[in-house]
């Protein structure tokens, strides 16, 4: 029999008996649904995760150092590499290359350097530390109150929450319950603080003869002295977390604008000990952050800067691990899914076992007026095939629905915590392909047996049934 | 039912010739229906053979059975055998599904074979909606359309009253004599076999008890 012609006997075949078939069709999707449920939570969830972390910013960001910077680190590049001294610096020049290698976003310099905060006539001592205008998006501002920088040269502050805490004079003793930041940031934002800092300014060439000192090869002419400044900021925003939660103890807690820092010219640490270099207006940075477009390209463009003669790393393997860890969440899921869609199985041999029973007269006149075994076991096959998709599509559907439902039940209760709500769903394309391609292929194993019984079924014997 | 192997039809040598029209006469149990099945190619002999356009339906497979059934026998029963749940144009191109016949030549043929039984009218009827001299003639229509050569009737008339049965046993004498298709029927009743039959088989307890030419009163309606 042809497939058109088969369908459509068991399509009609299915109708006789809609009642039980539909019931089975039912059970099938049900089975499917939950299938889809859990797929679609382990996919939602992931996705989540990579969202978090990608957001992070801890897996898109190559830390690069000038191996000057790496003495005695003994790592194995330095062994092999030029030896530091001679090793290539730092400078804008470096930092414009990595920023044109392919998939790099940006490129942008550390600045950090600890000075002495003035606010209300107090001094607080404190690290400072320059964001680029795209660390927006990093999640650490993601609950900050008030505002971003205007733009890249603001004379502006965003705060820590701690360090807004020691403004106020707020810091709560151990283990006591936090203020919150919309607390914190009511009274500071709009306030202004003054910043007094160190800065490299360098100096006219001096003649020998205006010092006093002999001439000598190595008297390079240029030099720098450091001036005291001040610079009014502006506090626009306070923010909940630590963006830089991975650098430890050398954290800052104030951060100004990237370009206004740089243009400050703040002596840098590694302004001693690139003597020479200080002097020029260009000077050397003691590390660059790199983002790259996608964290999956991080090995490569680190790779390229190492290949430059610097030293990078990064954190990559950490989100390798969680791969790992979601493959296996992703087995779990898919196994407790597919129980469902087992039992549902059964309930697919059973009707068609009934179906064998009620319709053997029918099969034994088919056969006789020409039907051959594979005639009837195909139509068997079609009927098992055809309450599979049916089964499956629902399923999809109703898994679809259940996600929707739970989705929007679990972001009222976060709502209710004031978390943000989040999509803990996601029922991806190749999710709905293969759970009705997987409905489809249960149901014919299903079939295999009702139909080879049918097939086999003795055409006298069949005729006799009444 | 057990083991024990019951031989419904022992012994029996049969030929029929191409074009007759032969009628299997017996009481019941005396084995005239297991040895049309065997003709059908229902039911395999466990012994001897069954010869039919020179082939030996006894050897051959499941498949080349159906096969057999398919073009070269067209059945018709007591209980007419229609497919409840498909209405007659359904029931009547059935075979010619299992024969892979395109769809749309497949419509036209099922609604000649209905017109050639009277039944133009009740081609999208269901059985049960019909007497059972249409279902009959339904049946007949079904047993046509794959153009056998061969045509197997068990009791065909068994659950119709006289007058319907007389317009189904016209029918089939027309198919033999106008389409050359060889008849083998079954039958209880001798009047009919009397009337129609051009040879009269009479089995009993499996074994052949007489076989005899008939002149039928052709054309005699009752």
């Amino acid at each position: 029999m042809k497939l058109p012609d088969l369908t459509e006997l068991a399509l009609r075949n299915l109708r006789e008996s809609l009642l039980r078939n539909s019931l089975t069709t039912v059970g099938i999707s049900v089975g499917v649904a939950s299938l889809v449920a859990m797929l679609s939570l382990g996919t939602g969830l992931q996705q989540l995760f990579t969202r978090r972390l990608a957001k992070s910013g801890l897996f898109d960001t190559i830390y690069v150092l000038s191996r000057r910077e790496m003495r005695g680190m003994g790592r194995e590049e330095e062994r092999n590499g030029p030896i530091p001294g001679e090793s290539r610096v730092l400078d804008e020049a470096a930092r414009v290359e990595i920023e044109h290698l392919t998939n790099v976003s940006e490129a942008y310099p550390d600045i950090r350097f600890a000075t002495e905060l003035r606010f209300e006539d107090k001094p607080h001592l404190t690290t400072v530390s320059a964001l680029p205008q795209s660390a927006q998006s990093n999640d650490a501002f993601e609950h900050m109150q008030g505002s971003f920088f205007a733009s890249e040269t603001a004379p502006e502050a965003v705060l820590q929450k701690s360090f807004a805490e020691e403004l106020l004079g707020k810091t709560p003793p151990l283990g006591a319950p936090e203020p919150s930041v919309s607390e914190l940031a009511q009274p500071l934002i709009g306030k202004e603080l003054t910043m007094r800092y160190a800065q490299r300014e360098v100096t006219p060439r001096e003649t020998p003869e205006t010092r006093g000192i002999a001439p000598s090869d190595d008297s390079v002419g240029t030099s720098y002295s450091v001036v005291s400044r001040e610079q009014k900021l502006k506090i626009v925003g306070v923010s909940d977390l630590d963006p830089e939660s991975m650098r430890g103890p050398a954290r800052a807690k104030v951060f100004l604008p990237l370009k206004l820092a740089e243009s400050l010219h703040v002596m840098q640490p590694t302004d001693l000990r690139e003597i020479s270099r200080a002097a020029s207006d260009q000077p050397a940075y003691s590390s660059i952050s790199v983002r790259v477009k996608n964290p999956s390209q991080i090995q490569s463009v680190e790779d390229a800067i190492k290949k430059m003669g610097f030293t990078a790393f990064s954190i990559v393997d950490a989100s390798r691990s969680l791969q790992q860890v979601f493959k296996v969440l992703y087995a779990f899921l898919g196994i407790f899914g597919s129980l469902a869609l087992a039992v549902a199985s059964i309930g697919i041999v059973n009707t068609l076992v009934m179906a064998i029973l009620e319709r053997r007269r029918e099969i034994g006149i088919m056969k006789a007026i020409g039907a051959s075994d594979a005639d009837v076991r195909k139509l068997f096959f079609a009927e098992a095939g055809a309450m599979g998709i049916f089964g499956g599509v629902i399923g999809v559907i109703l898994g679809w629905a259940i996600g929707q439902v739970i989705n929007f039940g679990t972001n009222i209760y976060l709502k209710s915590q004031s978390i943000p709500p989040e999509h803990f769903w996601a029922v991806p394309w190749w999710l709905v392909g293969f759970a009705i391609g997987f409905a489809f292929f249960v149901s014919l194993v299903s079939g295999l047996y009702p139909a080879d019984r049918a097939a086999r079924l003795d055409p006298v014997q069949a005729l006799r049934y009444e | 039912m057990g083991d024990a192997l019951i031989r419904a039809v022992d012994g029996v040598s049969l030929e029929v010739p191409a074009g007759e029209f032969v009628a299997l006469l017996g009481s019941s149990g005396s084995g005239k229906s297991s040895m049309l099945n065997l003709i059908a190619g229902l039911d395999t002999p466990t012994s001897g053979s069954v010869i039919v356009q020179s082939h030996d339906l006894a050897k051959l497979s499941r498949e080349e059975l159906a096969k057999y059934r398919l073009r070269a026998v067209g059945m018709v029963f007591q209980s007419f055998n229609l497919i409840a749940s498909m209405t007659l144009i359904e029931n009547v191109e059935l075979p010619l599904r299992f024969a892979e016949v395109d769809r749309r030549q497949r419509e036209s043929m099922a609604r000649e074979a209905l017109e050639r039984v009277g039944l133009k009218a009740r081609v999208d009827h269901r059985p049960s909606q019909l007497s059972g001299g249409e279902q009959q003639r339904a049946a007949l229509a079904r047993a046509l359309i794959n153009r056998p050569k061969l045509l197997l009737a068990d009791e065909p008339t068994g659950n119709l009253d006289s007058h319907t049965g007389t317009e189904i046993m016209n029918m089939l004498r027309d198919f033999n004599r106008d389409l050359g298709m060889t008849v083998v029927m079954v039958t209880h009743e001798r009047a009919l076999a009397e009337r129609y039959a051009q040879r009269m088989v009479f089995l009993a307890d499996g074994k052949l008890a007489e076989d005899r030419s008939n002149r039928p009163a052709l054309g005699v309606q009752s």
